[in-house]
């Protein structure tokens, strides 16, 4: 199995990209992680697992099936999701110029191989 | 019971404790000593700056919940007892600030849940005792799960409900692309202020949707603020057959846009934020 910090590192050479996480949506926990240094990934595993367990629920109740990618933008930066198999979600902290098309496709391959 | 001296002296040792190491825990009970004092300007700033150093700690979380509701600041007093509970799911103090909010809310079960949780967990703790048994005597006398406010918890949650009375929601967004399928003005409680949506198969869903996007707005500003990245400006989700937006055209309030899957987000973001140029003319228009 593929050392899943190597395999962030796919995500996090993407320009713009500040760091990336894999974490448990049940729990909320970091399970894998290569951020840069000032960003402190626990707090954020769990409010991003919260907000892509609500819009899962949401876009159920929408009769929608459940996302596959999750964009939060913000006033200097950007945090996408992409949910894994399982219980995984695959999170890119980005700058305000991140260069989103890529890293979600760099996204969608991590969590397509299964994690 | 304590002398004022005595706190202040107490408060004089604490922050000469932490000017010397600005590390130390011990801005926890500064805080709490500069809150009790209704020092609430001191108090936030010391609990602000713990905060900074100690992101995870569920306590100064919880100090912070607890200086924003002595300043009325309700709502991002929520905020932050939440983010105490998501930090340690059985933070007592968290519980009864939370249980206590949605008592005053009037969400009396849930009020039950929170306070029976923290009575679980302390069951020496008289103020949670007593607040659990005020909750189940409210719900004895209001079988229909609407409490009755008019005790001494009442008037905390000074945020009145929006009136939609005053417009005619159905039209909210007449003339709007997807006027009346596919966008959804909510409020933070997750309540239906205008607009509609069925789902693919036909079934209205506008109100179950609502229901499931309370706290969206509020967990999407903790995201970006804990993120160091100021307020959040929208939020996309992707489905196989469609896409969400959503934006904030107040702080009260959030705009869902759901469009199938071959609408771009770039135009979805059109639509949304001419969507919410006309929200904030129409809440506005109800004040």
């Amino acid at each position: 199995m593929q050392d899943l910090a190597v395999a962030l590192e796919s995500i996090t050479r993407v320009h713009g990209v500040r760091g990336a996480m894999v974490v448990s949506v049940s729990d909320g926990l970091v399970v894998a992680e290569s951020l840069m240094e000032d960003i402190d990934g626990a707090p954020i595993a769990a409010l991003t697992a919260s907000l892509a367990t609500r819009l899962r629920r949401t876009t159920e109740a929408a009769g929608r099936r459940q996302p596959t990618f999750l964009h939060l933008r913000a006033d200097t930066g950007t945090v996408l999701a992409v949910p894994s198999s399982g219980d995984l979600l695959v999170v890119a902290i980005g700058e305000q110029d991140v260069n989103v098309g890529l890293a979600r496709l760099e996204m969608l391959h991590l969590a397509e191989r299964g994690i | 019971m304590r002398s004022g001296g005595a706190m202040t002296d107490d408060i004089r040792v604490m922050t000469a404790q932490l000017a010397a190491d600005p590390a130390s825990m011990v801005f926890l009970p500064l805080g709490e000593a500069l809150r009790q004092r209704g020092q609430l300007e001191a108090a936030e700033k010391v609990a602000v700056s713990g905060l900074g150093r100690y992101p995870e700690s569920a306590d100064a979380h919880d100090l912070y919940a607890r200086i924003l509701g002595d300043g009325g600041q309700l709502e991002q007093a929520f905020d932050e007892w939440d983010i105490a509970l998501r930090l340690d799911p059985e933070h007592v103090g968290a519980h009864k600030g939370i249980g206590f909010l949605y008592f005053v809310a009037g969400d009396l079960e849930r009020a039950l849940s929170h306070l029976e949780t923290a009575a679980r967990t302390l069951p020496e703790d008289a103020g949670a005792q007593a607040a659990l048994a005020r909750v189940k005597e409210t719900l004895a006398r209001q079988p229909t799960g609407n409490g009755d406010l008019s005790g001494d918890g009442a008037g905390v949650l000074d945020v009145p409900p929006l009136d939609v009375d005053g417009a005619d929601p159905a039209r909210l967004f007449a003339g709007l692309e997807g006027a009346e399928d596919g966008l959804i003005l909510l409020d933070t409680r997750g309540l239906r202020l205008g607009g509609g949506l069925t789902s693919p198969d036909g079934t209205e869903v506008a109100d179950a949707v609502s229901a499931h996007l309370a706290g969206v707005s509020q967990e999407a500003g903790r995201t970006a603020r804990l993120l160091g990245l100021g307020s959040w400006i929208s939020l996309a989700a992707e489905s196989p057959d469609g896409h969400l937006f959503m934006v904030a055209p107040t702080t009260e309030t959030l705009l869902l846009v759901v469009r199938e899957r071959s609408v771009p987000l770039g135009r979805l973001a059109v639509v949304t934020e001419r969507a919410a140029t006309v929200a904030r003319s129409w809440l506005e228009g109800l004040r």
